[in-house]
């Protein structure tokens, strides 16, 4: 924390450079002629009677083609660029551009570009990638006559690319890039109900706890939980357009393992690399803290520009607990008042404001847009009670609760059935009837029940033993057995497994409630339920999630055969005995 | 020069604290010299409040006088000397000999180091044998990782890591391995008996022993590991050594830390440790990796005591967040002879995967370690539930799997403190104690 005296019309969020070393710091609070400042590097060397400039502009990400593929930290300081210029250790005081100012971009103008814009407006696109397409936007504050648009051709992000005459006459260029404050959330035209499912691949999400596209997420763990693992493993694989990962306050170990990842692995649906359509913003636990708390900021600010553009984006936070923490210590720092362990009062609004940045819209330009938050948090002690958790469940729509006990158990992922919860169901039920099956609801509902049935028995085991239950409450375990090994448990190691597309996904989970009701029924019927584990049907079933969905179609069907008729052919002497 | 500036002007002495009013051009982290009735005493800024410079002064106050004493500022920060010839030293807190011989000679490098680019950073791989087959064969210590130790007061994990830093080693042994060994708050019987250990397996040679006893001062406690890591980074970074540090014990490190946040009035966090409690670990902490381009790497294992033995104390929670696993020792376990008292079920190293099998170790390795894992899981369960419904209910299967338990504790975990086990070994016996099964 920096306080400085007499900075003329200091403004609240204003970026500053302090000292020798110009660091760039944030005004924070302002108080007669003293002005607080947030500085967002190590603050060693700094001295009393040093400098501060004030800049007269907010905290800002810039926008333009060059972003992907970028790894930035807090502040959007290419990493790569600083590791070019400063070696490995990241110092202060180290300045680079945001992004590439000399690089030309092949810029292709829209087909009949309209008279009027307003601000959001696609004027044309980039082929920044091989997978995603970068349109370039009017920025969203400026509208007017468009007096000129630029042919087809190469183009740097700072050349004039377009000329709009504003209502007041004046004549304003407009170029590939922009500026746009990071705490101020992007406008679009209307915000829209979440309908249809974000496909993630990890069949225990996408079937047992979706979330929407423009949803919310909250995976809290313990650590050694897996959390990191399972975010890992989801934004290889999300159905989104492009993926912005935040790794907030985390490991060094952890961004490296993912940088090597998102380099090496490529996209299901192209093929290419997944850095061709990510950003990666990497300000680990022992960088300068005030940028952790800024990382969050600009995560979702590049995710928005995305969005603007018409596409389906995806930002993973990890973790919220890490960005909580950063705020605590600099809001103590101040020398605010603490409200709840320590964290500031308007942790609270803060958190929420961060989470309402999500959703599905109808952007500036007509187009439909998604912004779909995932985070994960970090709860001291493992405990779910803490400020943090429980500000982030009252904000969030879907809590995948990791669960130390099932890491334990190598179970993965270590999400627990019985305490996560979706709330979208409801919105986005008609999608799976519609593309998948009209069973998706009833059999997710006899999935959960059975599971929760089996907490109950294995609590009378606990106390009396096996030997307490009837046939029918261990055809019951069984059942739910099958539920955990066969379908809720997926290797992300295992390459055939790791992914589970819905077709395939939902064809594992009908056969297991398949075999569920004919194994009740025959148990109802007297069948010993020996004989009916005999016969190996759930063996078959364990293997399933190991075969592709082509190779599953036939494989089910063929299994359906023999659960309808060998287990009927044990029923049939029995039959005839009492007849 | 305005660097000799003597300012008599301390205005407030406070624990280890003291405030100097009316300075000019001195610099946050700038280290100051406080003369104490012809003692000269090391401070580091640590707060600029207008004219006034807050100072933590490394070997504390006491005697301090507002009248009498008098302090310069130097304009440099904190900085150690490094060179090859640190092996064999004991060096203090500060990086100073006390060994009897002279102060280590070479480049000076600030103590703080600085963070990693992350986009430079190479994920750790490859494996470094401890010689301890329940760290070896089910939670591997992977080069560049932060492996900790979690114990509780009364373990015996001074043994344990006196046996690690004997034993540690390369498969590959052409590669330039090496220790920095940081006691924190330790007593002078346990220094003694880490030198005396040291000494026996002739491993000083390889070794840099930085000593922090208890009755050392708070703020040179907080200065060690960073010295101790500076060092490291040297060797690993500079020079092309795999180092390993290890750092005993980080409680009273963080101990430290809350005495020095209380003495300078912020606001307390979780049972009184700062709001940055996390952050500041994090500093130390993430010094352990690799680095592309340079050959070395950085292991790190610091091992904590557990008040109470209570995991989620913020301690051994916060370090749990930063570090990649935790290896746990277990008081029941000790209590029933069992040495090292490891609880494998509970511990775990998150970077295993990237260091064991037949490129690292061996082919069968990480088979080897489910499967005893598994058992070993199983076993414990049904040893509960016999515990409560009598050994009876077992089934001949289930009890054989708590006999499976019982022969695994005893020959797999158990070993001698000057047992040395190389990976072989150890994973020939996880496979002879799984016979039990058969």
């Amino acid at each position: 924390m920096v306080v400085a005296e007499d900075i003329p019309n200091p403004m609240m969020g204003e970026v500053v450079l302090v000292g020798e070393k110009n660091l760039i710091g944030e005004v924070n609070r302002i108080s007669g002629n003293r002005v607080f400042i947030q500085v967002y590097e190590d603050t060693g060397g700094l001295k009393y009677g040093d400098r501060v400039v004030a800049l007269g502009r907010l905290l800002s990400a810039e926008l333009g083609p060059g972003l992907l593929g970028q790894v930035y930290d807090g502040l959007q300081r290419p990493l790569e660029e600083i590791a070019k210029q400063a070696d490995s250790f990241v110092k202060a005081g180290i300045r680079t551009r945001r992004l590439d100012h000399e690089k030309k971009w092949r810029f292709i103008p829209v087909d009949n570009p309209p008279r009027k814009v307003v601000g959001g407006e696609i004027i044309g696109k980039v082929e920044e990638t091989m997978v995603v397409t970068h349109m370039i936007l009017i920025p969203p504050n400026i509208s007017g006559e468009l007096v000129y648009l630029a042919d087809e051709g190469d183009y740097t992000i700072v050349d004039q690319v377009a000329k709009i005459k504003d209502p007041q006459g004046r004549m304003l260029g407009v170029t590939m890039v922009h500026e746009w404050p990071v705490k101020t959330p992007r406008p679009f035209r209307e915000k829209l109900d979440p309908e249809e499912p974000l496909i993630t691949g990890v069949r225990i999400i996408d079937f047992m706890f979706p979330v929407a596209k423009g949803g919310t997420a909250a995976i809290p763990g313990p650590f050694g939980s897996g959390k990191t693992m399972t975010l890992q493993q989801i934004s290889k694989q999300v159905d989104a357009d492009v993926v912005i990962y935040t790794g907030c306050g985390e490991r060094g170990n952890e961004m490296a393992d993912l940088l090597e990842k998102f380099r090496s692995l490529t996209d299901l649906k192209s093929g290419r690399p997944l850095m061709e359509r990510s950003i990666i913003i990497a300000n680990t636990s022992n960088m300068p803290v005030a940028a952790r708390e800024s990382s969050i900021f600009l995560g979702v600010t590049l995710a928005e520009y995305f969005r603007d553009m018409g596409y389906n984006v995806v930002l993973i936070a990890d973790s919220i607990s890490r960005w909580a923490e950063a705020l605590r210590e600099l809001s103590s720092r101040m020398e605010e008042l603490p409200g709840e362990e320590g964290f500031p009062a308007y942790l609270a609004s803060r958190l929420q404001g961060f989470y309402s940045r999500a959703g599905k819209v109808t952007t500036l330009n007509g187009k439909t847009g998604s912004l779909t938050i995932m985070s994960a948090v970090s709860p001291p002690g493992g405990d779910f009670g803490e400020p943090v958790t429980q500000k982030t469940l009252q904000a969030v729509k879907v809590f995948w609760a990791l669960d130390s006990e099932l890491a334990y158990r190598r179970h993965f992922p270590a999400i627990n059935w019985l305490q996560s919860y979706s709330l979208y169901i409801e919105n986005i039920a008609f999608w799976w009837e519609l593309n998948v099956s009209e069973g998706w609801r009833s059999i997710r509902e006899n999935m959960l029940g059975i599971l929760r049935e089996e907490d109950e028995l294995m609590q009378i085991v606990r106390l009396m033993g096996m030997g307490a239950l009837s046939d029918r409450e261990r055809a019951i375990l069984e059942t739910s057995r099958l539920i955990r090994e066969a379908f809720l448990k997926q290797s992300a190691l295992d390459f055939k497994d790791a992914y589970s597309d819905v077709r395939k996904t939902f064809a594992i989970a009908e056969i297991i409630d398949y075999y569920r009701q004919y194994l009740l029924e025959a148990v109802s019927n007297g069948i010993p339920l020996e004989k009916a584990l005999g016969l190996n049907i759930g063996e078959e079933i364990l293997r399933l999630k190991h075969l592709s969905s082509d190779e599953l179609a036939g494989e089910t069907t063929r299994l359906k055969e023999r659960i309808i008729s060998e287990l009927s052919e044990l029923q049939r002497p029995v039959e005839a005995q009492h007849g | 020069m305005a660097k000799s500036v003597r300012y008599r002007s301390i205005v407030s002495v406070n624990g280890p604290l003291i405030i100097v009013d009316n300075v000019q051009g001195v610099k946050l982290n700038e280290i100051a010299e406080i003369d104490v009735d012809g003692e000269t005493r090391i401070g580091q800024v640590i707060g600029i409040e207008g004219r006034a410079a807050v100072i933590q002064v490394l070997q504390g106050t006491t005697g301090v006088s507002i009248g009498r004493s008098y302090v310069r500022f130097t304009g440099d920060t904190l900085k150690v000397p490094v060179s090859e010839e640190v092996f064999g030293r004991i060096l203090n807190g500060l990086g100073n000999a006390i060994d009897g011989g002279p102060n280590v000679i070479g480049e000076k490098f600030d103590v703080n180091g600085y963070p990693i680019n992350p986009v430079t950073r190479l994920p750790p791989r490859d494996f470094i044998q401890t010689g301890i087959s329940a760290i070896d064969g089910l939670m591997s210590l992977i080069r560049g990782q932060k492996l900790p130790v979690f114990s509780g007061y009364g373990l015996p994990h001074n043994m344990m890591v006196s046996q690690v830093i004997r034993q540690a080693k390369l498969l590959r042994r052409q590669e330039p391995f090496a220790i920095v060994f940081a006691t924190l708050g330790v007593s002078s019987e346990e220094a003694s008996f880490f030198r005396m250990e040291l000494e026996r397996a002739r491993a000083l040679d390889r070794t840099v022993f930085i000593l922090n006893l208890q009755s050392d001062s708070t703020v040179e406690r907080i200065i060690a590991p960073r010295v101790a890591l500076t060092i490291a980074e040297y060797l690993a970074f500079e020079k092309d050594y795999h180092v390993l540090v290890v750092m005993s014990d980080m409680s009273n490190y963080c101990e430290a830390l809350r005495e020095l946040s209380l003495a300078r009035g912020e606001i307390p966090g979780r049972r009184g440790y700062p709001g940055y409690m996390y952050t500041d670990l994090a500093t130390i902490y993430e010094r352990a990796g690799l680095v592309s381009g340079r050959n070395g790497s950085l292991t790190q294992m610091p091992v904590l005591s557990m008040p109470d033995d209570d995991i989620t104390h913020p301690i051994p929670d916060l370090t749990g967040y930063i570090t990649e696993g935790q290896i746990v020792l277990n008081r029941n376990l000790h209590l029933a002879g069992v040495y090292p008292p490891v609880n494998v079920l509970a511990s775990l190293s998150r970077l295993m995967k990237d260091g064991v099998g037949e490129r690292y170790t061996r082919k069968d390795h990480f088979e080897i370690y489910t499967r005893l894992l598994s058992a070993y899981a199983e076993g414990s369960r049904n040893k509960e539930l016999s515990a409560i419904l009598g050994e009876e209910t077992l089934t001949s299967e289930e009890r054989k799997y708590v006999r499976f338990t019982e022969v695994f504790e005893k020959r797999f975990i158990k070993q001698g403190a000057y047992e040395e086990r190389s990976i072989d070994e150890t994973l020939n016996l996880g496979l002879e104690v799984l016979s039990v099964l058969k």
